[in-house]
């Protein structure tokens, strides 16, 4: 019998800590399928960040440093040059990478470094609690918006995929989302891409993920997917907003 | 013939690294130690290496720690401010044992301070700097020739202990310029069995400082310290005129330099005093000083602060009361006349003339 559905290799057969409903599991399985179609298990350096992104190291059957937090651009940029040969990619919420990271992720993008950056935005700090998160949106209730996000004083979600985008050494810049299976196809062949520009040492390769956050939105799975779309979705709208050129087809045969 | 060269203070320790195998350098501009990097963005390219001007401290530190992670000889530099931005790189460096090269030639502070050399940074080098219980090893040179050795040196101690070193210098081992004997580096092939690669027919490794299971973090702080104690092996330090010294007076980096031209000037005056140098900063030579302070009890420390480093003296010396100090805060350096006026008030008071 051919066997249509599996665990990716690259994913480590343990139960996932994360709360129901989150997307991190299925982004976790969307970039391991990626690593093993692209026969990357043995040449792949993942650079973990801090958060709830940190435990990536206990499902990633592949090599992992831990960054501090919000540096991990600037740590995979010491290991993909030193390692040229490899495949690097660095995991990084919002708290981490569009906050204190800021810096790293702009000037890891404008230099061009050959590295892949997966971006999962839930709106919210969610390991330290659910604290505004620069991604925060307007009028959102967290524990440090208790009267919800007042644009005025704490500014406006920060669209970290359109600033990106702008950059000379970014190859290729998209906003994807999970919530839904049609949503998770389109995320699928976008994900390809930005592992196969890496590959090609086509420059900086980004893929924002719109995430839920149940435990921290205070919802249940259902209405929390709800949101990513009625709310996230169309204040960060999806799509490719860079891409250098359109790569050769992938030699991978299960794409399905 | 030797090779001599009439190089930079800054200029040495960029050589030294790339002698030792350095390839890969992550700096950011700083005032009084730019001619490192750019030294190292002249010279690393030609030989297969990689030289980045990164967005920030923070950032060369964290490229360190990558380029450690994969087995590299990396080094970043930088001064006291950018020092201080470096300490959470260090921190996580120690923690997640990755062995890399970083050197303060520091300059005056608190704040933004001034750019001319300081001995402010002794606390924040030898106390780990950052946040946790760790430490680093930290090197102290005096010259432009200890400049070049110690930061070969500096590579072996990382990949050794697997730990971060620093080298201590300040303005004016960076500016000074003078000849330095340049050698072949003779170092040996280091342990690779952690480094990130690539999980090609072994396990995944994973190189973290995050430990959250119950006692496991205890366990890994207790391993890091029972290297810290290891590292009492490799002290050093300098003797100079001890044997028959009824004082000693201490220093270390370039005011060590200025206080021997005073010590000799106070021999030629009568008084026998003799000069102990610490050039391990951490680990501080404390059993070799204990051992001398047996028979020479009184002590002298000059410092270009207001006394850091005279703190470890007195815990390492056999009676602390008969150490005294003289220290100044950063702006000038100290003068051999000036610091040997001191060694005299202070022979009047603990020996007598």
């Amino acid at each position: 019998m051919k066997q249509v559905f599996k665990r990716p290799e690259s994913l480590i057969d343990v139960p996932a800590h994360f709360c129901p409903g989150c997307h991190h599991g299925i982004i976790h399985r969307l970039v391991a399928e990626q690593i093993d179609q692209f026969g990357l298990r043995e040449k792949t350096i993942g650079v973990a960040s801090v958060g709830c992104s940190v435990f990536m190291y206990d499902y990633f059957d592949v090599d992992v440093l831990e960054s501090p937090h919000g540096r991990a651009a600037a740590v995979a940029t010491g290991v993909k040059r030193s390692r040229p040969d490899n495949f690097v990619f660095t995991y990084q919420g919002d708290g981490d990478l569009a906050a204190i990271g800021t810096a790293e992720i702009i000037h890891c993008a404008n230099r061009g470094e050959q590295v892949t950056v997966i971006f999962v935005n839930n709106t919210v700090f969610g390991m330290t609690g659910g604290q505004m998160a620069p991604t925060t949106m307007p009028g959102q209730v967290t524990t440090t918006t208790p009267f919800g996000r007042e644009v005025a004083t704490a500014g406006y979600p920060i669209k970290m995929t359109e600033i990106l985008a702008t950059l000379g050494g970014t190859a290729y810049a998209a906003r994807v989302a999970v919530c839904t299976p049609k949503h998770l196809m389109k995320a699928k062949k976008v994900l390809k891409t930005a592992f196969q520009y890496q590959l090609e040492g086509r420059g900086f390769a980004f893929v924002e993920f719109l995430s839920s956050c149940p435990t921290n939105w205070k919802m249940d799975s259902i209405r929390a997917n709800q949101r990513v779309i009625d709310e996230m979705i169309p204040y960060f709208p999806l799509g490719v907003y860079k891409d250098v050129g359109a790569a050769a087809e992938p030699d991978s045969p299960a794409d399905e | 013939m030797p090779d001599r060269k009439f190089v930079k203070g800054n200029e040495a320790i960029a050589m030294g690294a790339i002698e030792a195998g350095c390839r890969f350098y992550f700096g950011y501009p700083i005032t009084p130690q730019n001619e490192i990097p750019e030294y190292m963005s002249a010279h690393l390219p030609g030989i297969g290496g990689t030289f980045i001007q990164a967005e920030s401290e923070i950032a060369s530190i964290n490229m360190l720690l990558g380029a450690g992670a994969t087995g590299a000889r990396a080094m970043t530099s930088s001064s006291s401010p950018g020092i201080s931005l470096k300490q959470e790189g260090i921190s996580y460096m120690a923690g997640s044992q990755i062995p890399g090269v970083i050197v303060n030639m520091s300059r005056s502070g608190p704040g933004l301070g001034g750019i001319s050399p300081s001995q402010g940074d002794y606390f924040q080098a030898t106390r780990g700097g950052g946040h946790g219980d760790y430490r680093t090893i930290v090197l102290a040179p005096s010259t432009a020739q200890e400049n070049y050795d110690l930061t070969m040196k500096a590579f072996d101690l990382a990949d050794e202990y697997r730990n971060p070193v620093l080298i201590l210098g300040d303005a004016m081992l960076g500016q000074i310029k003078e000849p330095v004997v340049l050698h072949p580096y003779q170092g040996k092939d280091y342990n690779q069995d952690w480094i990130l690669t690539g999980c090609v027919g072994r396990r995944p490794r994973l190189i973290k400082s995050l430990y959250l299971s119950e006692g496991e973090l205890t366990e890994h702080n207790w391993k890091l310290y029972q290297k810290y104690q290891s590292m009492k092996k490799d002290v050093m330090f300098e003797e100079f005129l001890l044997d028959d010294a009824k004082m000693i007076v201490t220093a270390f980096g370039s005011v060590a330099r200025i206080l021997k031209t005073s010590v000799k000037m106070a021999r030629a005056d009568k008084m026998q005093v003799g000069l102990f140098r610490p050039i391990t900063l951490y680990p501080f030579p404390e059993a070799a000083l204990r051992r001398i302070s047996e028979r020479i009890p009184s002590c002298l420390v000059v410092e270009l602060s207001t006394g850091q480093m005279v703190e470890d003296v007195r815990l390492s010396v056999n009676d602390p009361t008969k150490v005294e100090f003289y220290g100044r805060p950063p702006g000038s350096i100290p003068s051999p006349n000036e610091l040997l006026s001191e060694i005299k008030k202070a022979y009047e008071k603990l020996i007598g003339r």
